[in-house]
């Protein structure tokens, strides 16, 4: 299962908003061996494509440092399909496959096949689903989203004096 | 002095859990196979059977990706950095 905090799940649906109809990616980078998706990372996407997305070399280097310099791990990466369902394509399952990649990555797909124009209608809908994948095998996983991680609290029950 | 070589989290059960490792070699494939001889399994890892670096990853010498530098080929030296990498790419 994902679990992931509103605010974060919000920035990964306006990213694939905003490039729409361009793929849009990103991580975001958790503690490492954790599971705990805590900081957004949009990336460009070097293709700019409608049908294909990659990070950049360089910026996939630059990110990887930045991230062990922290300690974090990358415990999602998304990415967007912006004509198809929000389900891993082949493409998608070679690269999660890849001898590099790390099995214990969730991989979140956002489909902005179906919205218009942020207009806010129940039509607006984006799909957000998140899968494993495990040496060419895809399993879809349950996405949780909790309001937020801060001391298990939801922000309206922080009271600052 | 000897050449440092970053490891990605996944291929960490080749190096004891280890995040760098050292090695030498003259070239990135040479280096390579000198990881592989301290390190049994990693090599199949990263070059395919066609004897070439596998697509799906990336490698750098000094923040140079080695696809501009001539892949296995590229030359490597005592005081280098390398850092391997999953690609994350994908499409629809």
């Amino acid at each position: 299962m994902l679990r992931i905090d509103r605010a974060t799940y919000d920035a990964i649906v306006a990213h694939a908003r905003e490039d729409h109809p361009d793929e849009a990616c990103g991580v975001v980078a958790g503690p490492e061996g954790t599971e705990r998706p805590e900081r957004f990372v949009p990336m460009l996407n070097a293709a700019r494509s409608p049908t294909f997305y990659e990070f950049d070399s360089g910026d996939l280097l630059r990110l990887y440092r930045e991230m062990d310099d922290r300690d974090e791990w990358p415990v999602v990466v998304y990415h967007s399909h912006t004509a198809t369902e929000a389900y891993p394509s082949r493409t998608d399952i070679g690269y999660a496959s890849g001898p590099a990649a790390d099995p214990r990555t969730h991989y979140v797909l956002v489909s902005t096949r179906h919205h218009e124009k942020q207009t806010g209608l129940v039509g607006d809908e984006v799909e957000f689903r998140s899968f494993r994948i495990v040496d060419g095998q895809v399993s879809e996983e349950d996405v949780e989203v909790v309001e937020s991680y801060l001391f298990g609290h939801t922000p309206t029950t922080v009271v600052y004096d | 002095m000897a050449i440092e070589v970053r490891i990605p989290t996944i291929l960490r059960t080749h190096t004891g859990g280890n995040k760098t490792v050292e090695g030498s070699g003259d070239t990135l494939a040479a280096l390579i196979d000198d990881l592989d001889a301290q390190h049994s399994g990693l090599k199949n890892r990263l070059v395919t059977e066609e004897g070439k670096l596998h697509r799906f990853v990336n490698v750098y010498v000094n923040d140079e990706d080695v696809r501009f530098t001539g892949a296995l080929d590229t030359q490597v030296k005592d005081g280098d950095s390398v850092t391997i990498l999953p690609a994350v790419a994908g499409g629809c």
